[in-house]
């Protein structure tokens, strides 16, 4: 059925009305996912990658927000023309969400075993037992110790990380299709960071669903994506697997981006940075968005908005100048596989 | 380096120093700026720092009861309280039981039909008999100020809940649904605020008058619980503005809960702390207000009597017979302050800038 894609975003615009007019959070996206297939939304904070996410299964705050145009067609079906109890019968049982804040996204005035319990209940028609039993299956899925004891302890018993495997087992519950995960590991620390990824992937290769991981960490997309999205300004500015963007990006912010990312390995003293801030979206310039920050932005960057250029089968980029910089990506892959090649036979 | 697969950072000699010197961020040796999957743990394990955090419970409540403890003020309006309503519910009883005057029993003998002052029989000698007197009537004091307690709190804390129910389910639906609705409600609540609610009381009270005493009360309930409600839709409006944009209550929308259900279950339940004081200190203010209805003739009927009723009959004779105004108006300022105190007590334990301690 529709070549395999569960979720076929196609033109998706949200607008905010604000004060300052209409923010364009969201300004003609188009993606697909398919089955079983992960894929990471890259970008800066306010480049619309929430609002996509939560465009999707409508919970954009309506007003201000609004979904002007498009199709989100998940398994076949417009989510935008649903009635909204059939999308909630979507929520939580086929799409689920985790969320970035594991410390406020549980309601700290009910049990963990209430907050698990509740989801079955509603959409699997468990009974009390049936649910509670789950609830206590699902917390020791997620790697909770003692899970019998702790499911009736309130959040604040538990730790951030602990929470945040609370919420994936919350997320799981119902065996989804679509996990939508926003910055699932943005408020832990590193070591406990890398654990709730590993879990995420590991449930994920259990289930076979897929997922959707919003992130602003490009080390946490490299080892967890098929394909890879970077969003500025409420626009998909390039689109391509991961490994590929990861090696020859075709976007002149993507490649700042990647630039920005430290190593710990290297002596250089000072990060690069993109220089400026992200735009005001609610007053973009006429051009390409992000020619007030690039090093390579011409007259025509200015003036004209740059067109969506396909690079290769899979690898589409929002610039004028894409197919230069992809070459020049990959001159520079060519050049660096030289170097460490010489640099291996040199070792004795 | 293995170059079949791409690594995250660029090329080191490719790189330049940072454009802008000052912003650029400084990292020493040995901090971890992120997570690269090679660092990832293969099997999602558990640290023994993430283990070890079983705390016993210093819930919410718990640390509020304590810091309630703490408070002098708090914890003697707590026990006066306490011993006011146990005395007001069982003391009429026990009264019956050991003595044999009820309330409303006004002795058959004649000579017994006047007010005699506390601790004095009849012919002026000292007794255990009538600790607080009697009326006009000759009816034990006690017994009628203990019954009177009864009414009154029951007026206080029924129609503290009627306002509790009105109230919170006002200002909840109201602060979650936003927008339109919640200008239309809000400016309602407004418009109330600004009818003297007394007057409401009282037209209320006179156009669905009920000719037996049950009826007058069950009326005093609603009528209070009315117009009390105002404050409390609001104190419960602005918490719920701040909690829906929480993110448990996005959450709860992301798993598919619905609407109701979200406001009552997920949402109302955190406000309880600021709905908990307020209603505690509502109690004492419709208590007041019964007392000044009753006063005005608008109360509870006799037989019933309330604390406002015993003073207001009590306030006739002040000059002779002092005791009938002085021990119901005393009993009454008693529980009020102690409600007061309890209630202020309760706000600084509930406090969530004190939470943080």
């Amino acid at each position: 059925m529709n070549n395999g894609n569960l979720l076929e975003v196609k033109d998706l615009r949200t607008y905010f009305n604000t004060e300052d007019g209409e923010v364009k959070a969201v300004d003609g996206i188009s993606f697909a996912l398919k089955r079983g297939e992960t894929l990471g939304i890259v970008g800066e904070s306010g480049s619309g990658k929430s609002v996509t996410n939560l465009s999707i299964i409508r919970l954009i705050p309506t007003p201000p927000g609004r979904i002007v145009s498009g199709q989100v067609l998940f398994d076949g079906t417009d989510i935008l023309a649903l009635k909204e109890d059939e999308v909630r019968r979507i929520r939580g049982r086929r799409i689920a969400m985790i969320f970035q804040d594991p410390m406020t996204s549980l309601n700290p005035f009910m049990k963990i075993s209430r907050q698990l319990m509740e989801i079955t209940q509603l959409h699997l028609g468990h009974t009390k037992r049936e649910a509670y039993d789950h609830a206590i299956k699902m917390l020791e899925t997620v790697g909770i110790p003692d899970a019998r004891s702790r499911v009736d302890g309130y959040p604040h018993e538990f730790s951030g990380g602990m929470r945040q495997r609370v919420m994936i087992a919350m997320a799981l519950s119902c065996e989804p299709e679509l996990l939508i995960a926003d910055e699932p590991t943005t408020a832990l620390d590193v070591t406990i960071q890398a654990q709730i990824l590993e879990l995420i992937k590991t449930l994920k290769r259990a289930t076979g669903a897929s997922v959707i991981l919003i992130t602003h960490d490009l080390g946490v997309v490299a080892g967890m994506t098929d394909h890879l999205i970077v969003m500025y300004a409420g626009k998909v500015f390039e689109q391509a697997p991961t490994t590929e963007l990861f090696a020859l990006p075709g976007n002149p912010y993507t490649k700042g981006l990647l630039r920005s990312v430290p190593d710990p390995t290297s002596e250089q003293d000072r990060l690069y940075q993109i220089r400026g801030l992200p735009p005001d979206v609610a007053h973009l310039p006429a051009g390409c968005p992000f020619a007030p920050r690039c090093d390579r932005a011409e007259e025509i960057c200015q003036r004209e908005f740059p067109p969506f250029v396909q690079l290769t089968a899979e690898h589409f980029s929002l610039c004028h100048f894409a197919n230069e910089v992809y070459e020049e990506s990959c001159e520079e892959a060519g050049s660096r596989q030289a170097v460490s090649s010489t640099a291996h036979q040199g070792r004795p | 380096m293995n170059d079949d697969k791409p690594t995250i950072p660029g090329d080191l000699d490719k790189r330049e120093p940072g454009l802008t010197p000052d912003l650029a961020p400084t990292y020493r040796e040995g901090d971890l700026i992120h997570t690269a999957p090679e660092f990832a743990i293969a099997d999602a394990d558990v640290l023994a720092s993430e283990r070890g955090d079983v705390i016993p419970g210093t819930s919410l409540w718990r640390d509020a009861w304590r810091r309630l403890l703490k408070n002098k003020l708090a914890v003697f309006g707590m026990i006066v309280v306490s011993i006011v309503a146990i005395a007001s519910i069982f003391g009429p009883m026990i009264i019956k039981k050991t003595t044999g005057f009820a309330p409303d029993s006004i002795p058959s003998d004649a000579k017994l039909i006047k007010s005699y002052p506390p601790f004095k029989t009849p012919d002026g000698s000292f007794s255990w008999l009538h600790p607080m007197g009697t009326d006009n009537q000759g009816r034990d004091m006690l017994a009628r100020v203990l019954q009177g307690g009864q009414i009154s709190l029951m007026v206080g804390i029924i129609a503290t809940l009627v306002s509790l129910l009105i109230g919170v389910t006002y200002g909840a639906v109201a602060g979650y649904l936003g927008g339109r609705i919640d200008n239309l409600m809000m400016r309602v609540v407004d418009i109330l605020y600004s009818l003297p609610y007394i007057i409401l009381v009282i037209v209320l009270l006179a156009m669905f008058r009920r000719n037996t005493p049950m009826g007058q009360l069950l009326l005093l309930f609603v009528a209070l619980g009315s117009v009390s409600w105002l404050t409390m839709a609001r104190i419960v409006r602005g918490q719920v503005l701040s909690l829906k944009n929480q993110e448990f209550v996005l959450a709860a929308r992301a798993t598919g809960v619905s609407t109701p259900r979200i406001i009552f279950r997920h949402i109302v339940p955190n406000t309880l702390g600021p709905v908990i004081v307020y209603a505690t200190l509502t109690i004492p203010t419709v208590m007041l207000t019964e007392a000044f209805l009753s006063f005005l003739g608008f109360g509870v009927q006799a037989p019933l009597a309330s604390w406002g009723t015993l003073a207001t009959n009590g306030i006739q004779n002040i000059g002779i017979f002092p005791w009938q105004m002085v021990f119901p108006g005393v009993t009454m300022a008693l529980t009020l302050f102690s409600l007061n105190f309890l209630g202020d007590g309760l706000r600084d334990a509930l406090d969530p800038q004190m939470r943080k301690l």
